[in-house]
């Protein structure tokens, strides 16, 4: 009935408009020469365009406020009328002898408000007639204007207690209030009138909603919803007595799901807070005897929500909530609909348990059990279940399980409720790592502090599927980023997890350890370094501290620690990621230099040079490994401080073992000497020129330690160099030779700047003249004809001849020292 | 005329499918309640009727049939009647006056009596311009009569109806002779009375019947006609409240599809009165539209083989609008007071009976309508006002 076309609907509204206003021409006319049949007439002949069923609400509103102000007129006519002498019982009969229900229903209100002034009957008895015939009224639309145009009218003359009209019992005015509040919400009902149920026709479903939409013309219910409210009678004796039992009554009686659903959701919104709680017994009565396809859940949700939002408005309703064990009234309704309904769809059921938890959190923070209780019904229901399908479940699930972390802002707290992982069993494995991540989250955001082993036992229970491949890991089609996010949260949790007690932070470490070192090949890379990292701040604060401040039996020494790391490293060169694995060694090994632990430190040196030998394939990583490689053994103050044979011994150990080449006592110059072979033997032919070049001036460090007076040695420093240049010089001519061009200078600037460091160090070796040969070369290079001109290389010369300019200018001793060299 | 009038109209005379009827609640006594089906032939008479007077201009036997007044003062009036008569009613001041419709469609105010009454008055004969009148003797008659209009139906013409509106029966005749045989020079007035007069039946203008109550001044005349004139007054009897008064109550419905409940709160109405009642909707699987309340009148003639029922509904009052939900009650409220009604009348004097029904109908969103017709008696409390 609804129209087809906006024009057809305008059209029709215009012819609507127009008929309405020539009959009330009309009724004007008779009104003006007092002819009150004449005014009856042709009032109801003008209301009579309001039976209409072709126009949407929303033009029907349009017409019907223009009705709406005839009847105005009409209403001080009747005034008038029997202020004359008019008996208002006779009026009151005589407007209902029209023959159309809808005008005569529409004149008996205008009436009945005069009725209800003039005092000749009791206000309730009228307004109980009139609401009474408003029955007649079954169509949606029409029925909703109507029964809002009697709240219009009768607003202010609902029966209010201390009114003007008062005198009547309290109980009366609650069955006036519900009556009409009833009859209003019945008309929601009405929005699907085919009360035949007919399975599979969903389109008809959804015609029905959306009827049922139009008809929720906010406008209009939201005036009828305000009269209600603001019925200052009803108290919330007169509620819980007589008003909430009777429309509950209408509203399971309407039988229609969708007006129902909109109903309850309407009581929950409109009566005050403090109402549900001290009615909630009858309000959660009603749900189970509601239609089954009911939207219960959200309206359900609406409630809780409503109640956690009063409970956390003030602490002073608290103890209310406890008076009326709202919790356990909640818990059990919940049970009874979902009993109820067992066509539930799961995610129906989760949404309520979680309103429900979020509710307990709100009204009872303290009592933990009860959030416990609610998972573990929620476990319940869905035991026998498979893992959820179902997406928008599982996201509820996800903000289920979201909730207790969101209130405590505790992962501990969390933690103690025993529910909480066996409800995340039944995600799966994509959304618990969604899970896993939020929780992550939110032990980040907080800074929770995780210091017992217990709960890092248990958090990594949680979050399971982030550190491991869970059952199905074939279809592992997760987007490297994502991947790359995830497991970087976990890094950072771990490194999160912190004890300041030695010994139970070892145990934390032991556990971690545990758990990831089952994380597969893709994880490992990211979940080992942080452990590591933190291991070694162990190490650090175990070496900080005095010496073996623990009784003889302490377990947790670096050495240990130390073994434990040692293990772990080594299954990321089995996954393989020996780079990675390369780095950790060295970070061990000077951990443990730094110690004292020397056999350590050679142990964890062994391995990473395994792992060059072995693994390091690649030229590049190669070189980065040589660099650090070399840095780390720089800083080794181990190897010579004490018994530097003995060092050199074990060191020329590991090069022997590396290489099976040497087996004699080697100097640490002489170590050098080795890798000199090393990187001839190797570099002819894995190294690119500049690399070797690079690593060979490197190499010059391992000469010239600034804080170990007997590795000083100025003459290799300056052979080192030396070659550098060598190399240096090959592979401009290897350049010249293949492009015909040279290549650039930016290695000699960068040999230069290793001359300038060991001249400033004070290496003899090193001599002014050196280095000004050195920087005229450079010159003749950039110079030549051949070059090719590389702005960075001449930027980088530019800067490194400033700063001996700066240097110059400075002053001081190495200023003097600058002095001789000539730029 | 808007479509859905049209609909509406149409709607009345549409066939209307069965309908089951369950009295009680055992379901034992369920029995089929037929629908009526209206054939639309039937229309057509209706439409005679209506015209029925024109027809009666062409009809000679209906000049001196005292029926049709109307035309006979139309064809007296060309010859002037040489005087002029009035009857009065003695106490026709304080006496109450109704409005009675009079064939040429005219509404009068009529003396009102009841039975047992005395009707007394007189009767003024006034010559025209003093002419002498001669006559045979003056008389009054008080005549309750009824008139019935028969028609007798053609199958194959339908054009061709033959009425036979002379039928006249007087049920009451009293005669007071007035004056004996002489002349009238003058201005005379005759009294007269008829003493608690019994007057069993009341005054009904119906469709194919009447009964009236005259008084018949004859002025009898040698060689020329009688000079005639008539006086009508309209009887009404008054019942007082019947002692059993139970309401209507009654289940109704279509199997599976509709079930309802009215309940009316009387089954004896007076004319003034207010039908209250609701109806309940106990299971509803047809998208109704909406629901109204006619009253008809059955008005049924002649005996026998001749018998004419005819029916007539005197108003739909809309009762709901809308399609109801099951659960759903309805009230009723009609005000009887705008409707012309008439106490019911069983069989008066064997020619003819009048009963008033309640006929609740619920339409469809097809338009089909779906009813239940109950009888109610009506009857004529005697107004204290």
């Amino acid at each position: 009935m609804i129209a087809d076309g906006v024009e057809d609907e305008e059209k029709w509204l215009a012819a609507g408009i127009a008929g309405l206003q020539q009959n009330a021409f009309y009724m004007h006319r008779a009104l003006d020469s007092n002819n009150l049949r004449d005014a009856l007439k042709y009032s109801a002949q003008m209301l009579s365009e309001l039976r209409t069923s072709r126009l949407s609400p929303h033009k029907y509103y349009e017409l019907y406020m223009r009705a709406f102000d005839e009847l105005r007129k009409l209403e001080m006519f009747f005034k008038e009328e029997t202020r004359r002498g008019c008996s208002i019982v006779d009026l009151y009969e005589l407007v209902q002898h029209a023959g159309n229900i809808l005008p005569r229903l529409y004149l008996l209100c205008t009436v009945g408000s005069v009725y209800i002034k003039s005092k000749e009957a009791p206000a309730k008895d009228v307004l109980k007639d009139l609401v009474e015939m408003c029955r007649g009224i079954q169509h949606p639309v029409r029925g909703l204007f109507l029964r809002s145009y009697l709240a219009q009218v009768s607003r202010d003359k609902l029966p209010d207690i201390g009114s003007e009209y008062e005198g009547h019992c309290r109980g009366c005015c609650g069955i006036c209030a519900s009556k009409l509040y009833g009859d209003e919400q019945i008309v929601g009902a009405d929005a699907a009138p085919g009360t035949r149920p007919r399975k599979g026709e969903k389109r008809e479903r959804e015609e029905r909603a959306k009827r049922s939409c139009n008809i929720c013309d906010p406008q209009l219910v939201g005036k009828n919803l305000h009269v209600l409210s603001q019925i200052e009678g009803i108290d919330l004796d007169m509620y819980k007595e007589t008003v909430l039992p009777r429309v509950l009554e209408q509203v399971v009686n309407c039988k229609d799901e969708i007006a129902q659903y909109y109903l309850m959701d309407c009581i929950i919104q409109v009566f005050p807070d403090e109402y549900h709680l001290q009615t909630l017994d009858v309000l959660l009565g009603a749900f189970p005897q509601l239609q089954p396809t009911v939207d219960i859940k959200t309206v359900l949700s609406r409630l809780m929500e409503r109640l956690s939002n009063y409970a956390a408005s003030s602490a002073d309703v608290l103890p209310e909530f406890l008076q009326v064990e709202a919790f356990s009234k909640l818990n059990n309704a919940i049970g009874k609909v979902i009993e109820a309904q067992p066509d539930m769809p799961i995610l129906g059921m989760i949404t309520l348990y979680s309103s429900l938890l979020t509710f307990t959190l709100h009204v009872h923070p303290d009592r933990l059990d009860y959030a416990d209780q609610v998972l573990g019904a929620c476990v319940k229901k869905l035991s026998g279940k498979e893992k959820l399908e179902d997406k928008k479940a599982t996201k509820q699930i996800v903000s289920l399980l979201s909730a207790p972390l969101d209130k405590y802002n505790d992962i501990v707290t969390a933690l103690k409720l025993s529910n909480y992982p066996r409800v995340m069993e039944y995600l799966d494995s994509e959304t618990n790592k969604v899970m896993a991540t939020v929780i992550i989250q939110s032990i980040m955001k907080n800074k929770t502090r995780i210091s017992t082993a217990d709960r890092v036992e248990a958090l990594f229970e949680l979050i399971k599927g982030l550190i491991k491949d869970l059952d199905d890991a074939f279809h592992d089609e997760v987007d490297e980023d994502d991947f790359k996010e995830e497991q970087n949260s976990v890094a950072r949790l771990i490194q999160l997890l912190h004890s300041d007690d030695p010994e139970e932070m070892f145990k934390i470490i032991c556990t971690v350890r545990k758990h990831i070192l089952g994380g597969g090949p893709k994880r490992l890379p990211f979940t080992v370094p942080p452990l590591v990292f933190s291991s070694l701040k162990l190490v650090r604060q175990l070496q900080g501290q005095e010496e073996n401040p623990f009784g003889e039996e302490e377990s947790t020494t670096p050495k240990k620690i130390f073994q434990v790391l040692n293990q772990t490293v080594e299954t990321l060169s089995n996954i393989p990621a020996p780079e990675l694995a390369l780095q950790l060694f060295l970070q061990c090994a000077e951990a443990a230099n730094d110690c004292d632990l020397e056999p350590v430190a050679y142990e964890f040196f062994t391995q990473a040079y395994i792992l060059y030998e072995e693994e390091i394939s690649d030229s590049r990583a190669q070189v980065t490994a040589i660099h650090l490689i070399i840095g780390t053994l720089q800083r080794m103050h181990v190897f010579g401080v004490e018994n530097r044979d003995t060092l050199t011994h074990k060191a020329t150990g590991v090069i022997f073992l590396l290489f099976h080449m040497f087996r004699k006592q080697l100097s640490i110059f002489q170590l050098y000497l080795t890798w000199a072979l090393v990187f001839e033997q190797y570099s002819a032919k894995l190294l690119k020129k500049p690399d070797q070049c690079r690593a060979v001036y490197a190499c010059s460090h391992l000469f010239w330690v600034d804080d170990q007076d007997n590795v000083k040695d100025g003459e290799r420093v300056l052979l080192c160099l030396k070659r550098a240049l060598r190399i240096a010089n090959a592979a401009q001519q290897m350049s010249n030779a293949a492009r015909g061009s040279a290549g650039s200078v930016t290695l000699f600037v960068e040999i230069l700047n290793k001359y300038l460091y060991f001249f400033e160090k004070g290496n003899p070796q090193i001599t002014v003249a050196a280095i000004q040969s050195l920087i005229e070369l450079i010159t003749t290079e950039m110079h030549s004809d051949s070059s090719t001109p590389d702005p960075a290389a001449d930027a980088f010369f530019a800067s490194t001849l400033r700063y001996m300019e700066f240097q110059k200018q400075k002053g001081g001793a190495i200023g003097e020292k600058y002095e001789p060299i000539k730029v | 005329m808007s479509d859905e009038d049209l609909k509406n109209i149409l709607g009345g005379f549409y066939m209307i499918t069965s309908i089951v009827v369950m009295r009680g609640s055992d379901g034992k006594s369920k029995s089929k309640f037929q629908f009526h089906q209206y054939n639309r032939r039937f229309v057509s008479p209706l439409r005679f009727y209506n015209i029925f007077d024109t027809h009666v201009l062409h009809a000679p036997q209906s000049l001196d049939s005292g029926f049709h007044q109307s035309i006979m003062n139309y064809l007296v009036g060309a010859f002037k009647p040489p005087c002029n008569i009035f009857v009065s009613f003695a106490d026709g001041r304080s006496r109450k006056q109704v409005p009675l419709k009079k064939e040429n469609g005219k509404t009068v105010m009529a003396a009102l009596f009841q039975s047992q009454e005395s009707i007394v008055g007189e009767v003024v004969i006034e010559p025209v311009h003093r002419k002498k009148v001669e006559h045979n003797g003056v008389k009054i008659e008080l005549l309750g009569q009824i008139g019935l209009l028969y028609f007798l139906m053609s199958f194959i013409f339908i054009s061709e109806l033959y009425f036979d509106r002379g039928n006249f029966y007087d049920f009451t005749s009293l005669v007071r002779e007035l004056d004996i045989p002489g002349e009238l020079y003058e201005r005379k007035t005759y009294p007269f009375e008829f003493s608690t007069v019994e007057m069993p039946y009341e005054s009904y203008n119906g469709v194919n019947v009447r009964l009236r109550y005259i008084l018949k001044v004859t002025i009898s005349r040698n060689y020329v006609s009688n000079i005639v004139e008539y006086q009508e007054f309209v009887v009404r009897n008054y019942t007082p409240t019947p002692s059993i008064n139970n309401s209507i109550k009654m289940e109704v419905g279509i199997e599976d599809c509709l079930h309802i409940e009215f309940e009316y709160s009387k089954s004896k109405y007076h004319l003034k009165d207010v039908i209250i009642g609701k109806i309940y909707f106990l299971l509803v699987r047809i998208k109704l539209k909406n629901m109204e309340l006619e009253i008809r009148r059955r008005e049924s003639t002649g005996s026998g083989p001749n018998t004419y029922v005819e029916t007539e509904t005197l108003t739909k009052f809309e009762l709901m609008d809308g399609a109801p939900v099951r659960g759903e009650s309805i009230p009723i409220r009609l005000f009887l007071s705008p409707y012309e009604l008439t106490p019911t009348y069983q069989n008066i004097n064997n020619k003819f009976s009048v009963k008033y029904y309640l006929n609740l109908v619920l339409v469809d969103e097809e338009d089909r309508r779906y009813f239940k017709q109950q009888e109610i008696t009506m009857y004529r409390l005697l107004e204290t006002s």
